[in-house]
């Protein structure tokens, strides 16, 4: 095509362009992150200094049944919580992937509008929701409260963590699920339909399996930041709804220990980048129609 | 709250008006101790710090300007334009939500800071790391209006580095109306489950551990590893009874009807008090720790004269009382106490006294070795 750039030929262009990201990757994010992961290997010399002594002993105290313990909860938690956006995202995006071009646009921006809007904030909405004289609960009384229903304890529990977890995360799962159903072939839909296949049979047979690159791609966008979420767990959770991310953000705060909330850090770090590398296999290995 | 503003360290116009945003959004949404008018004032000095961020972009140390690092709603409403009229200079204010978020701030060099307001632990923690400049008393004459009581610190040793801006105590808030008489015990919050799933204890794994000390008899000063233990598994064994760990919002959950009993400052529980009559506070009669928030100027800082006079400024008595007017909080300032109404000056909540009173220690920094223990110690009553 005579329009399309030889980057072989067009270095000059090809720097200029690749510069500016490269430069902006390195210095505010590989470096800023080298420096946190040399901290890792680091020991508190004195009240504000850290050594890097290249020590393994930060890793070593991450790695104690303590830590690992709640490393395992929390990863039990992000599991729940993106299972539970898998479920509740699925119907979404089929419903919003079906619906007239023009509905389409509406229902995309009412999935993403939840973003421009601080995610502190949208927390602290739910407070005023869930609180055991919150919204929920007002309604609930006034509209159930002669049948004798009571106000529902939801409120500084695991449960609030795990609504907040969902709703907060939703659209992470809806827009993947959304890409790989959009580009559905419909009339493999209506082949299943005419060969009499029940709507249920042909979504669970035909339109589940051609989504699975979305459905994955989704888990793993899903699954990280739950992972990584401390202000649910803060601001929701009770006496003990504490996540990795929380002991993470108390060392680098109140402990004051940089270089054990460093090792705790890249330990979660160690373990997405594995989940990534074995989601990219997945797909590698996927032949690809 | 805290978590957010940690992590907008570079704060530019949109942080900015963000900040006035939130205020307004979760204030009201949370049912906020700030009553209406207080609330209004908070917005008023967000929108104040909007158009001084906005302006004072560049980092040149122009006289006519001055970093000022504070909490939030800590100052009165109209303190910094009062200032800005006696010296025609602006202060720039950003705020932190803990000390640990100051000291992350200023432990990888002063960004540029001319007063800061750490608590008095941290004083001795930032003297220690070399953060502080010794403070020129010969700027300062209004110290001369602290009172005797406040004016030497064991946790700011001569030469000072550090004036006291408000004091405060640690005690338990509490609804009157669904609590049976004086709950003057921490044992209702540690050691007790009369009032299951009524209570809110803080997050901060120090004051946990030292007030539970406190309990079991001790100083809480130089806890042993034992007394540590001991705490850990008497707040395991509690943890059914216990609602929340609060974020420093317990006074929020006090007035919300979320609990009954909360831990808390008495500064904390006297603003929400004012709203709600059924609310009142008391300081346990096995003691608690007391707590200073303090004026310093962090080394590195661009206009350290500026600085001072904006010190001396602050500790003048109408100043003070027009600080104080806004944040209720108690104040060291004798001078400026005097000039406050008889309902402040024999307020029970913000002047408590008493047994828990006399039995009241100032919390010494402990060092980094006992800040892991008691945060390891909290971590695993957390997970337990």
């Amino acid at each position: 095509m005579a329009n399309e750039l030889d980057w072989h030929r067009n270095k000059s262009g090809f720097a200029a362009l690749l510069g500016p990201p490269l430069g902006w990757f390195l210095l505010f994010f590989a470096v800023p992150m080298a420096v946190v992961w040399a901290y890792s290997f680091g020991t508190n010399s004195g009240i504000a200094d850290i050594e890097i002594s290249g020590t393994f002993a930060n890793y070593a105290r991450a790695l104690e049944p303590l830590y690992l313990g709640i490393l395992g909860k929390s990863l039990a938690f992000a599991a729940l919580a993106t299972l539970i956006c898998l479920i509740v995202a699925f119907p979404v995006a089929l419903a919003i992937s079906f619906a007239p071009p023009q509905l389409k646009t509406w229902l995309l921006i009412g999935v993403m509008l939840p973003f421009w809007t601080n995610l502190l904030i949208r927390t602290y909405a739910l407070i005023a929701i869930l609180r055991d004289e919150g919204l929920l609960n007002m309604a609930l009384t006034s509209a159930f409260g002669w049948a004798g229903v009571g106000p529902l304890a939801i409120m500084n529990s695991n449960m609030a963590v795990m609504i907040g977890l969902v709703y907060v995360h939703l659209p992470f799962m809806v827009l993947p699920l959304y890409a790989a159903l959009d580009r559905l072939d419909r009339s493999l839909i209506e082949a299943a339909l005419d060969l009499g296949a029940g709507h249920v049979r042909a979504i669970f047979t035909i339109v589940v399996p051609l989504a699975v690159p979305g459905i994955l791609s989704g888990l793993l966008l899903t699954f990280i930041p739950v992972l990584g979420s401390y202000l649910a767990p803060d601001l929701l959770g009770g006496p003990d709804s504490q996540m990795i991310a929380n002991v993470i953000e108390r060392q680098f705060k109140r402990a004051n220990d940089w270089p054990f909330g460093a090792a705790l850090a890249f330990l979660l770090m160690y373990l997405t980048l594995f989940g990534i590398a074995a989601q990219a296999m997945m797909q590698r290995k996927r032949p690809v129609d | 709250m805290a978590d957010f503003t940690g992590a907008s360290s570079w704060r530019g116009l949109s942080q900015s008006s963000w900040r006035g945003l939130s205020q307004s959004s979760w204030r009201g949404l949370s049912q906020s101790r700030l009553s209406r008018r207080s609330l209004m004032a908070a917005m008023g000095v967000a929108g104040i710090g909007l158009t001084l961020e906005a302006c004072g972009a560049g980092k040149e140390a122009a006289a006519d300007k001055l970093n000022f690092y504070t909490w939030d709603t800590y100052i009165g409403e109209t303190t910094l334009a009062d200032f800005e009229k006696a010296s025609g200079v602006r202060v720039s204010t950003s705020y932190f939500a803990t000390n640990d978020e100051l000291f992350a701030k200023l432990k990888a060099g002063n960004p540029g800071y001319d007063v800061i307001v750490p608590s008095n632990e941290f004083v001795t923690r930032m003297r220690l790391a070399d953060m502080l400049l010794p403070l020129d008393m010969e700027k300062i004459p209004n110290f001369k209006n602290i009172a005797p009581e406040f004016r030497d610190a064991d946790y700011d040793p001569a030469p000072r580095h550090s004036v006291p801006y408000t004091w405060l105590v640690i005690g338990i808030g509490y609804r009157k109306s669904r609590v049976n008489g004086t709950p003057d015990s921490w044992k209702w919050l540690y050691d007790s489950d009369l009032y299951k799933g009524r209570i809110a204890l803080t997050s901060e794994s120090a004051d946990l551990i030292r007030l539970g000390a406190k309990y079991l008899g001790r100083s809480l000063n130089g806890v042993d590893a034992a007394t540590v233990k001991q705490v850990e598994e008497m707040l395991i064994r509690q943890k059914p009874n216990i609602k929340t760990f609060h974020e420093d919002n317990g006074q929020d959950l006090l007035l919300a009807g979320d609990v009954d009993l909360v831990m808390e400052t008495n500064g904390d529980i006297a603003q929400i008090a004012i709203e709600d009559p059924d609310i009142a506070f008391v300081v346990p009669r096995e003691g608690s720790l007391l707590n200073a928030d303090t004026l310093c100027i962090p080394k590195g800082a661009p206009r350290p004269d500026l600085a001072h006079r904006f010190i001396d400024f602050l500790l003048d008595a109408e100043v003070g009382r027009h600080i104080i007017e806004t944040i209720l909080y108690p104040t060291p300032n004798a001078a400026a106490k005097a000039l406050m109404p008889e309902s402040y000056r024999t307020n029970p909540i913000v002047f408590p006294a008493g047994t828990g009173m006399e039995a009241s220690e100032w919390g010494a920094f402990e060092g980094p070795e006992a800040t892991r223990r008691f945060e390891e110690s909290i971590t695993r009553v957390r997970a337990a």
